[in-house]
């Protein structure tokens, strides 16, 4: 059971680094969020920081990629977001195409560099 | 729950969730650790800001700065979730669970299956679809979290690969207007930029930067 729970200090530090600075936004959110018109200007911009900074996340894990991904080349990365994105706009956006076709570039041009 | 089983979503969702517990186990937290993070975060990108951070050395209030700087775009999405379902007498306590829930699956599903949805049931209809994504992310914690110790360094790199690439065709997907598209590809390009000033709010400078732009071409087109 021990091995289960671990040690408690990890748990105060998902709570102070994960939990926290997390739940902030969305109960921020939550509390301004009440007045404001689904059609406004403010929601539209809203709405586009909130893509871009998804797509700000998105290019983090490809540019400095965490764990295991860093064993993967750079260029390759790269390569099999651009397939994937190949396929995507080919089959009329399906989300599946393009990320098994961006996964098979991944693991093919993996496995040929040996 | 239907709605939760039929979206291919869901099944990014396993997967990113598979990757996470493994990441998890292979820097040394514990299960309940990776659970409750999964439970009480409850944001793929803020976990592997997370659990790469704290595993790489970084202090509490590094981490924290990081995780925070990646769920900024949660408030948007709160703001802009929220008043899809609210409906006369909807009080703000009833949207607590809906926004811990909210996350980019719950957002992109919310904008395909509400409209569907009779405003006075969106309320109970989100806790039921936030519910089923939480079961299918805890399950998914679990399952990489034990399948980790048999994963080769290739296998696992695919299964991180699979975060960024379901994120990107999941936005791409619902972007149908220009300052979606825009907002998308300029915050992929703007980051490596931004990364360059090393002010260590990369994030939320390309972020803003890019939404803005986005926003106000969107504006620029719309009066001409």
């Amino acid at each position: 059971m021990s091995d289960f729970i671990g040690d408690w200090h990890a748990l105060v530090v998902l709570l102070l680094a994960g939990v926290i600075p997390n739940q902030i936004w969305r109960m921020l959110g939550l509390w301004l969020g009440a007045g404001l018109d689904e059609g406004s200007d403010l929601l539209m911009w809203v709405k586009a920081v909130a893509t871009a900074i998804l797509a700000g996340v998105i290019a983090q894990i490809l540019v400095q990629p965490p764990g295991a991904l860093a064993s993967i080349p750079a260029a390759l990365r790269y390569g099999a977001v651009a397939a994937g994105c190949a396929a995507f706009v080919l089959t009329r956006r399906s989300i599946f195409a393009g990320v098994v076709c961006g996964e098979i570039v991944m693991l093919a041009g993996k496995w040929w560099l040996g | 729950m239907s709605s939760t089983a039929s979206t291919i979503l869901s099944l990014v969702l396993f997967v990113t969730y598979i990757g996470i517990g493994a990441l998890a186990h292979d820097t040394h937290f514990s299960l309940a650790w990776a659970l409750l993070g999964t439970a009480l975060v409850w944001a793929g990108p803020a976990q592997i800001i997370l659990i790469t951070t704290l595993a790489s050395g970084a202090g509490i209030l590094q981490s924290a700065i990081a995780v925070t700087m990646s769920a900024i775009r949660l408030f948007p999405m709160v703001v802009a979730v929220l008043p899809m379902m609210r409906a006369d007498g909807t009080k703000r306590r009833h949207l607590v669970l809906i926004a811990h829930f909210t996350a980019v699956t719950l957002w992109v599903e919310c904008y395909r299956f509400l409209p569907l949805v009779p405003r006075k049931r969106r309320v109970a209809f989100v806790h039921g679809l936030g519910c089923g994504l939480l079961g299918i992310g805890l399950c998914a914690t679990v399952i990489g979290y034990l399948l980790a110790a048999n994963l080769t360094q290739t296998f696992a790199s695919a299964i991180l690969l699979l975060t960024p690439l379901a994120f990107l065709f999941s936005t791409a997907r619902n972007s149908r207007e220009l300052a979606d598209v825009l907002a998308l590809v300029l915050g992929l390009a703007f980051y490596p930029l931004a990364s360059l000033l090393n002010s260590g709010l990369d994030i939320l400078v390309s972020g803003v930067g890019a939404g803005t732009i986005a926003f106000l071409v969107h504006k620029w087109r719309e009066q001409s």
